[in-house]
């Protein structure tokens, strides 16, 4: 299916970025008119989704995060955050809940609130390779005002 | 954004604002911890009400700081959560850990 909209961005993965990447993709998606909860669940998805590129895919250095963001008929959006990072060896044990591989003070619930701030989540990953996250809400259409 | 830090009698308040994400938590984590370190209060209350956006980085600060406050049998409230916070908040399972104040508290109040 072809996109309505879309939109691509990549920085460097430096943490100060994580602010302006939620705000971007939140900018672009308001195009749907999406409601306020609507809008803080894609940016804390994709908050969380930035912040496993900087904290694990590319730990202490510094590599470029890619983000793409299409819109779907229907008000489906469809973001894809990518890197080029260390990979991931066990998705399946990466996506529970509280684990984590990260020093510090990481929770361990990045994907458990991407999981359930959105419709869909897909993660691909292949190690040394990098890792590939896509992100999917539909923004529900509210009774049309105005005459739109 | 960033955080305010208020000691009345044994009980740090810290007025948390703005967004907290993994670059705001290490910033928001050393300014608490330098103080809390040096005053060991009583009880740590993390009062919300300014907050504007949290993801899970904002999550392993609430549980960090319990950690800290464990060291000298402190404890720490959580006030104020806004509901978009609150929903990060609850699936987190925090309630074994602190106690979560529900509704408006007025940290001015005696």
């Amino acid at each position: 299916m072809k996109a309505l909209n879309e939109m691509e961005l990549s920085f460097p993965s430096c943490s100060a970025n994580e602010g302006f990447a939620r705000a971007a993709v939140s900018a672009f998606v308001a195009q749907l008119d999406p409601t306020v909860d609507e809008l803080c669940d894609i940016k804390t998805a994709v908050s969380e989704a930035v912040t496993n590129c900087i904290v694990h895919a590319y730990r202490s250095t510094i590599g470029i995060v890619y983000i793409s963001c299409r819109i779907f008929e229907n008000g489906r959006i469809v973001v894809k955050v990518r890197d080029k990072g260390c990979g991931i060896e066990d998705i399946e044990q990466a996506m529970q809940p509280m684990f984590t591989t990260a020093e510090g003070e990481r929770a361990g619930l990045g994907f458990a609130v991407m999981e359930s701030f959105t419709d869909r989540l897909h993660v691909s990953s292949r190690l040394g390779k990098g890792t590939s996250v896509i992100l999917e809400k539909t923004i529900r259409r509210r009774p049309a005002e105005n005459g739109q | 954004m960033g955080v305010r830090l208020i000691l009345k009698n044994s009980v740090l308040t810290a007025v948390l604002s703005g967004e907290i994400d993994h670059h705001s938590a290490r910033e928001i984590r050393t300014e608490i911890d330098s103080t809390a370190a040096k005053v060991k209060p009583e009880t740590l209350i993390l009062d919300f009400s300014a907050v504007r956006f949290m993801d899970s980085s904002g999550i392993g600060l609430i549980m960090g700081r319990c950690k800290l406050m464990q060291a000298w049998n402190g404890l720490v409230e959580i006030h104020n959560l806004p509901p978009n916070v609150e929903r990060i908040v609850s699936l987190a399972g925090l309630e074994s850990l602190c106690t979560i104040k529900r509704g408006t508290v007025d940290e001015s109040a005696e």
